[in-house]
């Protein structure tokens, strides 16, 4: 048996799944004195390019209430062809497709290894995958350059036979035809009337989606079932290209004073409309693209007057936004259309103000769409960022996958009380599920979009509640969680993980459940339901209530992070940072916590050192990695250095190499990450290096800085506690026993 | 006739200067400088030519010239006979013998004008140019006022030579006199001049010249001066007609002044003489061809004694048959039936004349005169009329008949004008009339009330002569069709007696020609008939007189209307900075009765009396007439009509407007497709584009235009530039319309072009197999109109439509179409719209200036009443073409199009009417919107669009003032300009209803009496509104009766001269489709007719009415003249003839069975009657006269009204005959229409009750 930390790593490379706890207490008083709770952090589709391919669709338990996979846990007849499900203990017939089953003939579903096994689904047609542009055209002509470069560009990286439509708006929102001849077609909206489906549907003249109904029976016709505004991109490619070469920049004169009439608002509804009457329940992805805020109609998040600035925090705590209840609740409605039809919205919004991201996170959060922010479309971090949501695994499919379902089943001492997470429920009532729901309003199914260039962008957690009948001692508890998606290649897919855990008595066996105790795999789920209740509670409670709970480093940074303070953050940064917060994997996770800090300097290999502002010395050059900003800091006497030109002569070449070597590193990360974060190359007394002061323990101040001595560092002028503070009042509650 | 010949002269005489120099020069006494009065407006037009539009009409004045000179002359030498020769001579004699004669002409043209100058100055002398002949003849002639007498004396004589005489005879009387009079001789003689032209000139004349003179003296001089001349001549003729006693004549005469009734007398004699002396000749002359028109003057001619006998007449009668009129000459009651009768029908009335010595006479006569008087032109023009016999017969007649007869005819109208305005304004009318009477006597038809109005006598109706001759069978009533008053009698006097003159607007109370005669306006200080017609040209002096005569005032209005080419559009004057000078009080615009006081300091505003400071710039030194010294120099101090700029302070909020734009909305729906609409109006767009309007046809138009097509949705098109493509933009949500773009919706053609004609030619490919059949049709215009709002400019759209808009949207409409309903009390709600919708988007549309013009292409029902608000109410128009197919229908449409779209246009229009103290503009008829009561909102104004306004009096009028109105526009040209079109109208006021009766014009009366009553029908049951009209018309004529008339049997129908046609038209309009639908006239047609109308002009509300019937075969190839009309009765179609009925909106070719066959191949290339093809839409083009000429014919036609009217064939017995029966309106007809005949004896029988 291995220590506990390899069996963590080990199942999360297999399964994609950590626990808080390892091992379970059996019984719901310990669990709640546990004060963690048993919450699992799992990834849907980690990427395994291991896994075959099961050509063959998973054998289901037969109670109508369970529907539970085969899976190796369960106990098999060989003789009888019987199974037996591991959860509700139905005893099942194999079907006549299993007749030469035996022991040493086993399917792959019953093989150990296979815990996680991914069938491919081959009923059905092969659905296409919908890209639907919805471009903003008041900005900045360059701006729009930007984009319309960047759009055209990314056809040319969509599989030939996806389908792209494409929305633009400003004051009017346009549905444009796509491959008519001649004259190019468009249908014009007003930016202040939203439409429902059903209007919108006659109004574009679509045939009933009778041909794309929900049901996904077997004879469905076979028919690409495209339509005047969605088209194969192999057939209008030339027609696309052209039409966003003449995108204009919204002709409506903006007076003085004022700004665009941006009816982003009804522009989005439009397009979860057109989806959804054409193309429900298929992969289909909104990419939103804005260049500020929506100033019209519903969802509007500033009026068009100049002289009013859009919301801040400090406006939002005083309820002063006006628009911001309605525009969030509009937001709020298409986000859920979307979901329940299985369609992603991303946007990607640059522009130097705010654009109202707040208000419509719910769109990209419900959906697992994709959130960037940046300053201008002619960034390359807008760029690279939209460029890599194309990238493709080894197989040459999208790393990303549409319409997912995810449901989880459990044993019947444990049930689900909730999820965090790019997802929206099913309102499915079951067994499974607890009546007492926390967290999310979280039940038994979560939808899923998730793509990946890490292959791990969505996790989800789960909260189980311990039941409270008596646990068979010795025995295990055992989840599965059952991934229905499609996949990028247009098959359905279902991957279904199963894993069980230990029942212990926590007053007799307490060792073991410390030993099984996932610190990382807390922290984060501890971060997440913090930033969840920050997302809607007021934030001073979150604090409070996180800091009773206790985790030690890890809360320090959290407390002073983006996710929980609002402190200098606009609104829509917030929403942001806790976009991309609540969706890395563990490890990205981590960094945004608590940035990663190394030093390079002449004294050795680049090592990680401690965020503390005593790492920062003159002779070191600084890498620091907050997720979002890549930032390489020279120190005072590296970069008089770097400024008197040393790199330049041969004779100091290793001191170019120096300079050198952070820089490959951080473009390491810049290529791999997504979104691509902010780069920055400052220096001692730059004004960029703030980044880095506001991050680093404070432990020397202007408070302090002469009680500690001049040996190193650099003092942080700030009022914030240290560390050190934060430890020592720690301590002291710890002991008081107040907590 | 004339006007053929003028072209000739026409450029010399033209110089309509002659009027207008008389103008000046008489205004300006010797004080103007000679050059003056060119100058004066040359800076306007450039050269004199602008001015004088109305010179063209030189010709007339020829006659009239020589007559004066002959007057002149005459006066030494002699009267009658060699007064012609006179005449001729005059011009040479005067002072410039040594010219030639057509010399002399030009000269007198120029003359005139030149004269006009010198007599100014110093009378001929100054002038020593080509004018001094004129002049001096002038001189000659004024100098011996007393010749007038006798120059009248000769005029008659001359008139034997001229056709025109007539005026001239009454021009010379008349100028002389107010030359003499008022002006010094010189004046007389350019007042000759002017006076020869038109009678109406000279009055003008007078007028003017009284004015600035001695307004009072003048006046009063002039009349004497007429009233003497006219009335030994006229008188004459007078008495021996119609005893014009028996109408109005003895009234006025007795009335007028006692002068007069010495006249008649004498006149009498001098009639009687007059015969004998010219009458012989002439008159054997005459006689023959007067026939249809010259009839009276046949009489006369055969028996000189004959008019005063009446009797005589019948034997004349029958010559004079076609000459109705003669009737009344003759036995002026029974002549008249007789006179109708021997006339028979125009044809008959041919046939006799042809026969009878008429045709030769005329010539001979014509000759003889003619060459006695040397007078070249009056030979011309009786030559030309001559062949057409019926034409000669005309001139003739005033040649022949001169004296007598022409008068009758010619004179009595001309003389009416004439002397109504000369003497008008007082006593003199006795004398004129009187004259006239005489001549009109024939005429009695005319105004010449002495003429005796016809009486219909139902008993004695039944004329015998009459009878005799007209084959026609005698109706039950015993009374012969014949002899009820013919329109067409009524138009061809008409024609023959003013058409060859200008008509001069400066006398008041002058009623002009009527719409059907060709004429040529001078405008001298009242707006020119083509803009403003009114019903009464004396208007009542107070409202219980009104009342008591049931006469509707009212004016016809068409403010933009087209001029002839040779008649200048109004001047545009700009009064700087400050905007159009006005009036303090009531806001009138400066204008020619503004009277400047205190040296020109300030001025006193004619309508409300209030004095206002002149501004300093606009300070002018007054003569010593109390004229501004540039009265002349400033359109808006001597016409009435011109153009003011506005400033800034006349736009819409206060910013100069942006151009307007077009903006074409076609219909692509299923129907629109498959009829072929589509791909015809986007084919014809590619072009038409080029002609979109423009003021300086150099310059490119400045009209935006924009493209948008729908059927349930609606599709806008980016046509910018720069674009590669079009783009088409679909707003599907037409609950809440607006309009998706901003930039490259509207744009500039020329810049645009390229991809405007991608879009025009894709637009039918890209719907051609579209499904969509259900339609919308708020949201289109809304979306229009969203457009214009946008771009902030007024402007145009076109609409085509196909169906009923049932689709989802605002303004959805169903289907109401209920034949239960018609005769019913509700009825009326079918000619109101539908839904309230309409209304208030119309509103929108006018607030915005946004004028709709809707082309429907039905094939049922789409409730013209509910579509058709929004384009009424903005001063659009509908064009309705229902089963619209793309071969036969095409060319009818297309040519609309072509016309709307080309056509003059103002936009964001406001019209209001100020009038004098005393009258007040009640009530407005015509498409537009009023938000108030006083302003006509028009959201576009097109040159075809006339709003016709009703007067009621306040207060008293005084007949020394009379009564003003002044009907300013503002609108937006179609540059972007802001301007402020005025147009003055002085009419007289009177105490006497005689006056009134004696100065009205049925056909505007007709055409307000149609309007009131198509918009009655929205409110109350079409029965009652029948008869209402049928009521006031018979007060109308029972007041006449009563007030004016002389004493006679009860059982006799006396109407009044200017009235005898109200019956017959009256029954026209009762039996319109509007008011009295037959079975198969569908509700759409009915509310499409009534709102076409209610925006018509007199002209096209007469032949609406009244249909033209051309008896195509009688067409005489040689020369341009057109046959006589026929009345509108079965009974006159031949079977071997072919007719051409013209209505307005259509165009039949009625063909007989038995048809020459020579006739049917040259016109419709078949020998056979059964191989003509009843479907073809035009005529072949086939090279022969005969072929060329009806094509011609049909042209022209097509030409003079504001709608292309289509061309069906329709063959006697053929199924299409039904349709083209409708049209004989003087027919009973299948849905119980009465015919003339029965509707006139229901009309007398009214009139006897309300006597009784």
């Amino acid at each position: 048996m291995t220590t506990f930390p390899e069996f963590i790593q080990q199942n999360e490379d297999r399964d994609g799944v950590r626990f808080s706890w390892n091992v379970w207490p059996s019984s719901r008083l310990e669990a709640t004195r546990m004060v963690v709770p048993v919450a699992s952090l799992f990834t849907p589709l980690k990427e395994r390019p291991d896994l075959p391919p099961i050509q063959y669709e998973p054998l289901l338990c037969s109670r109508a209430t369970c529907r539970a996979v085969l899976n190796p846990l369960c106990q098999v007849d060989y003789r009888a062809k019987l199974w037996a499900c591991n959860f509700c203990y139905q005893r099942n017939q194999f079907p006549p497709t299993y007749a030469g089953i035996s022991e040493v003939n086993q399917p792959a579903e019953l093989l150990p290894q296979f815990s996680t096994i991914e069938y491919v689904v081959q009923r059905g047609p092969q659905m296409p995958l919908n890209f639907l542009y919805v471009v903003d055209t008041c900005m900045e002509d360059e701006d729009l350059q930007a984009l319309k470069e960047s759009l055209q560009m990314s056809l040319s990286l969509l599989p030939p036979t996806a389908l792209v439509g494409l929305i633009t708006f400003g004051r009017m929102i346009q549905v444009h035809e796509l491959g008519c001849e001649g004259i190019s077609k468009s249908y014009v909206f007003r930016g202040t009337k939203d439409l429902s489906a059903k209007q919108l549907q006659e109004m574009l003249g679509l045939s009933k989606p009778t041909a794309a109904q929900a049901n996904r029976g077997p004879q469905q016709p076979q028919v690409p079932p495209s339509n005047r505004f969605l088209q194969p991109v192999q057939k209008i490619d030339m027609n696309l290209t052209d039409l966003l070469g003449e995108l204009q920049r919204d002709p409506w004169p903006v007076t003085q004073g004022k700004r665009p009439l941006r009816s982003l608002g009804v522009a989005l509804s439009i397009a979860v409309g057109l989806l959804e009457c054409t193309f429900p329940n298929t992969g289909a992805r909104i990419m939103t693209f804005i260049g500020g805020p929506a100033t019209q109609g519903p969802g509007m998040v500033v009026g068009d007057e100049l002289k009013t600035p859009i919301r801040s925090w400090h406006d939002i705590e005083k309820d002063n936004a006006k628009f911001m209840k309605k525009a969030t609740k509009h937001y709020e409605a298409l986000a859920n259309r979307a979901a329940a039809n299985g369609h992603i919205i991303d946007i990607y919004a640059c522009a130097l103000d705010q654009t109202g991201l707040a208000e419509m996170k719910c769109c990209t959060n419900y959906t697992g769409g994709y959130m960037v922010m940046a300053d201008s479309f002619n960034t390359s971090l807008f760029k690279q960022t939209f460029q890599r949501v194309f990238t493709k695994d080894v197989q040459g499919a999208f790393k990303m996958a549409f319409a997912g379902t995810l449901e989880i089943k459990t044993s019947r001492e444990i049930k689900i009380s909730g999820a965090i997470g790019p997802c929206i429920s099913l309102n499915a009532k079951g067994p499974c599920v607890s009546e007492n729901v926390r967290g999310h309003q979280e039940q038994q199914l979560c939808l899923i979009h998730l793509q990946a260039p890490l292959c791990i962008k969505l996790s989800t957690f789960y909260f189980f509640l311990q039941h409270n009948a008596p646990i068979p001692q010795g025995g295990r508890g055992a989840i599965q969680y059952v991934t229905q998606y499609q996949h990028s290649s247009g098959q359905r897919r279902i991957r279904v993980t199963t894993i069980a855990r230990n029942w212990a008595d926590a007053q007799t066996q307490i060792q073991n459940i410390a030993a099984s105790f996932d610190q990382e795999a807390s922290a984060i789920l501890m971060a997440r339901l913090a930033v969840y209740r920050a997302e809607s509670e007021e934030g001073p409670d979150v604090l409070r209530w996180l800091d009773r709970q206790l985790i030690r480093l890890f809360m320090f940074h959290l407390r002073r992070s983006p996710f929980l303070q609002v402190f200098n953050n606009s609104p829509d940064e917030s929403s942001y940072y806790r976009h991309h917060f609540m969706r890395q994997d563990l490890t990205q996770s981590l960094i945004m916590i608590q940035p990663i800090l190394y030093a390079y300097s002449f004294n050795g290999p680049p090592e990680p050192v401690l965020l503390d502002s005593s790492s920062i010395l003159p002779d070191r050059i600084l890498l620091m990695d907050t997720f979002f900003q890549i930032l390489i800091y020279h120190g005072e006497t590296v970069a008089q250095w770097r400024k008197a030109g040393y790199q330049d002569m041969p004779e100091y070449e290793n001191f170019r190499h120096l300079l050198q070597a952070p820089v490959d590193d951080a473009q390491e990360i810049l290529h791999s990450r997504f979104p691509m974060p902010r780069y920055i190359d400052t220096e001692h007394g730059g004004s960029q290096a703030r980044f880095l002061l506001s991050k680093v323990n404070p432990s020397q101040t202007h408070n302090n800085m002469y009680a500690w001595g001049q040996e190193s560092g650099a003092p942080i002028l700030t009022d914030d506690v240290s560390l050190q503070v934060f430890m020592d009042h720690l301590k002291k509650l710890a002991v008081s026993s107040a907590a | 006739m004339n006007v053929n010949q003028q072209p000739h002269m026409a450029s010399p005489y033209g110089q309509p200067q002659p009027g207008y120099q008389g103008y000046p020069q008489s205004g300006y006494g010797g004080q103007h400088v000679p050059g003056g009065y060119p100058a004066p407006y040359a800076p306007y037009n450039g050269p004199a030519s602008a001015y004088q539009p109305g010179p063209p009409q030189g010709y007339s004045p020829y006659a009239s010239f020589p007559s004066k000179a002959l007057a002149a002359n005459l006066v030494s030498d002699l009267s009658s006979s060699s007064p012609l020769d006179l005449g001729m001579r005059g011009p040479p004699t005067s002072g410039a013998p040594p010219v030639s004669a057509a010399q002399a002409y030009s000269q007198f043209g120029q003359g005139d004008i030149q004269n006009g100058p010198p007599p100014l100055g110093a009378p001929p002398q100054s002038r020593p140019p080509v004018s001094q002949p004129y002049s001096q003849g002038a001189m000659n002639l004024s100098g011996p006022q007393p010749p007038y007498n006798q120059q009248f004396g000769a005029p008659p004589t001359s008139m034997q030579q001229m056709t025109t005489q007539m005026a001239s005879m009454q021009v010379g009387s008349t100028v002389p006199s107010p030359a003499g009079p008022g002006y010094a001789p010189p004046t007389v003689s350019q007042p000759s001049v002017s006076a020869a032209y038109t009678p109406s000139a000279p009055s003008s004349f007078a007028p003017t010249s009284t004015v600035p003179t001695q307004p009072p003296s003048t006046e009063g001089t002039p009349q004497p001066y007429y009233g003497a001349p006219p009335q030994q001549p006229f008188p004459t003729a007078a008495p021996p007609f119609s005893a014009p006693g028996p109408t109005q004549p003895p009234g006025p005469p007795l009335a007028s002044q006692q002068t007069f009734p010495q006249a008649p007398p004498p006149s009498q004699p001098p009639f009687s003489s007059a015969p004998p002396q010219v009458p012989p000749a002439s008159y054997g002359g005459p006689p023959p061809p007067v026939q249809a028109s010259h009839p009276r003057a046949a009489p006369p001619t055969s028996q000189p004694a004959a008019f005063p006998g009446g009797p005589p007449p019948t034997s004349t009668p029958t010559q004079y048959t076609g000459p109705p009129m003669q009737q009344p000459p003759v036995s002026q009651p029974s002549s008249f039936h007789s006179g109708p009768p021997p006339p028979p029908t125009s044809a008959a009335g041919f046939p006799p004349q042809g026969g009878a010595p008429p045709r030769p006479p005329h010539p001979g006569i014509q000759g003889p005169p003619l060459a006695s008087q040397g007078p070249p032109m009056s030979q011309a023009n009786h030559v030309a009329p001559p062949q057409p016999g019926m034409l000669a017969g005309p001139p003739v007649p005033g040649m022949a008949g001169p004296p007598p007869q022409p008068g009758m005819q010619g004179y009595p109208p001309q003389q009416n004008g004439a002397f109504g305005q000369v003497r008008g304004p007082q006593p003199g009318y006795a004398g004129p009339y009187p004259g006239q009477q005489s001549y009109g006597a024939a005429p009695p038809a005319q105004a010449p009330a002495p003429p005796a109005p016809k009486r219909l006598d139902p008993d004695s109706i039944p004329s015998p002569q009459a009878s005799d001759i007209p084959p026609v069978q005698k109706t039950r009533h015993r009374i012969d069709p014949d002899a009820i008053p013919s329109p067409i009698q009524v138009i061809e006097d008409d024609k023959a007696n003013k058409g060859s003159e200008p008509f001069v607007t400066g006398v008041r109370g002058q009623a002009p020609p009527l719409v059907t005669t060709n004429f040529h306006v001078k405008d001298q200080g009242n707006a020119s008939p083509r803009f403003i017609r009114c019903t009464a040209y004396n208007i009542p002096c107070t409202s219980d007189m009104a009342k008591q005569s049931q006469v509707p005032l009212a004016a016809v209005i068409k403010p933009l209307a087209t001029l002839p080419p040779d008649e200048n559009s109004p001047y545009i004057v700009d009064h700087g900075e400050s905007g159009p000078i006005r009036c303090n009080r009531c806001k009138a615009y400066m204008c020619p009765y503004m009277q400047f006081i205190e040296g020109g300091r300030r001025f006193q505003c004619g309508f409300c009396s209030c004095v206002t400071e002149v501004p300093p710039h606009y300070f002018q030194h007054l003569d010593h007439t109390g004229k501004r010294v540039d009265c002349y120099d400033r359109p808006e101090l001597s016409l009435g009509s011109y153009e003011f700029l506005a400033t800034v302070d006349y736009c819409k909020n206060n910013k100069i407007p942006q151009p307007p734009a077009f903006i074409f909305l076609i219909d692509v729906s299923y129907n629109a497709v498959k009829n072929g609409m589509v791909r015809i109006v986007c084919q014809e767009l590619k072009t038409l584009l080029d002609y979109l309007p423009r003021e300086n046809p150099d310059v490119q138009s400045n009209i935006r235009v924009g493209f948008a097509t729908y059927n349930k949705v609606l599709h806008f098109y980016n046509v910018k530039a720069s674009l590669a493509q079009p783009q088409m933009m679909v707003v599907s949500d037409v609950a809440d319309m607006f309009v998706p773009l901003l930039d490259g919706f509207l744009v500039n053609v020329s810049e645009s072009r390229v991809v405007i004609e991608s879009l025009l030619d894709q637009i039918p490919d890209m719907f051609a197999d579209t499904r969509e059949t259900e339609t919308v049709f708020g949201p289109v215009i809304q979306a229009g109109l969203e457009a214009l709002k946008a771009a902030d400019c007024a402007g145009k759209l076109f609409v085509f439509h196909t169906s009923l808009p049932i689709a989802e949207a605002p303004g959805k409409l169903k289907n109401r179409e209920d034949k239960k309903l018609v005769g019913t009390d509700k009825e009326k709600s079918l000619f109101q719209p539908q839904v309230s919708f309409y209304a208030n988007l119309a509103k929108e549309c006018v607030a915005q200036g946004c004028c709709v013009d809707l082309f429907l292409f039905p094939n049922q029902y789409v409730d013209v009443a509910t579509l058709g608000v929004v384009p009424t109410s903005t001063g659009g128009s509908v064009y309705k073409y229902t089963y619209f197919q793309a071969q036969s229908d095409q060319e009818r449409f297309l040519n609309d199009l072509r016309k709307d779209i080309q056509k003059k246009v103002g936009f964001d229009a406001v019209m209001r009417v100020r009038t004098s103290t005393g009258i007040r503009a009640t009530d407005f008829f015509g498409s537009f919107y009023m938000s108030n009561t006083t302003d006509v909102e028009l959201a576009g104004l097109d040159c075809d669009k006339t709003v016709t306004v009703e007067f009621r009096h306040d207060d008293k009028l005084s007949e020394e003032t009379g009564a003003l109105m002044q009907c300013a526009v503002l609108y937006t040209s179609c540059s972007g300009q802001r301007r402020l079109r005025i147009h003055n109208m002085a009419v007289n006021c009177c105490a006497q209803l005689a006056d009134l009766y004696r100065n009205c014009e049925t056909d505007t009366i007709i055409n307000f009496f149609a309007k009131y009553a198509y918009r009655c029908v929205l409110n109350n049951p079409t029965k009652n509104v029948r008869d209402s009209l049928v009521n006031q018309c018979a007060q109308i004529l029972a007041c006449y009766r009563k007030n004016c008339a002389s004493p006679s049997s009860a059982g006799q129908l006396i109407l009044p001269e200017c009235m005898k046609l109200l019956p017959v038209y009256l029954n026209c309009v009762l039996k319109s489709d509007v008011l009295h639908p037959g079975a198969d006239v569908s509700l759409d047609d009915r509310a499409y007719l009534r709102q076409l109308v209610s925006a018509m002009d007199v002209a096209e509300s007469h032949v609406f009415f009244y249909p033209r019937l051309l008896p195509v075969h009688k067409l005489d190839v040689e020369c341009d003249t057109l046959p006589v009309a026929i009345r509108d009765s079965e009974e006159r179609l031949s079977k071997g003839g072919i007719y051409l009925l013209e209505t307005g909106l259509n165009l039949f070719l009625w063909v007989g069975a038995n048809a020459q066959q020579e006739l049917l191949q040259n016109i419709f290339g078949t020998p056979a009657f059964g191989q003509i093809d009843s479907n073809m839409t035009s005529l072949p083009i086939l090279d022969n006269p005969y072929s060329k000429r009806v094509r011609e014919i049909v042209e022209s036609f097509r030409a003079q009204r504001s709608r292309y009217m289509k061309l069906m064939v329709v063959k006697q017995e053929d199924k299409l005959e039904l349709i083209f029966k409708h049209f004989l309106v003087e027919d009973k007809n299948n849905s119980g229409g009465a015919s003339y005949v029965d509707f006139l004896c229901h009309m007398h029988k009214e009139i006897r009750q309300l006597l009784s």
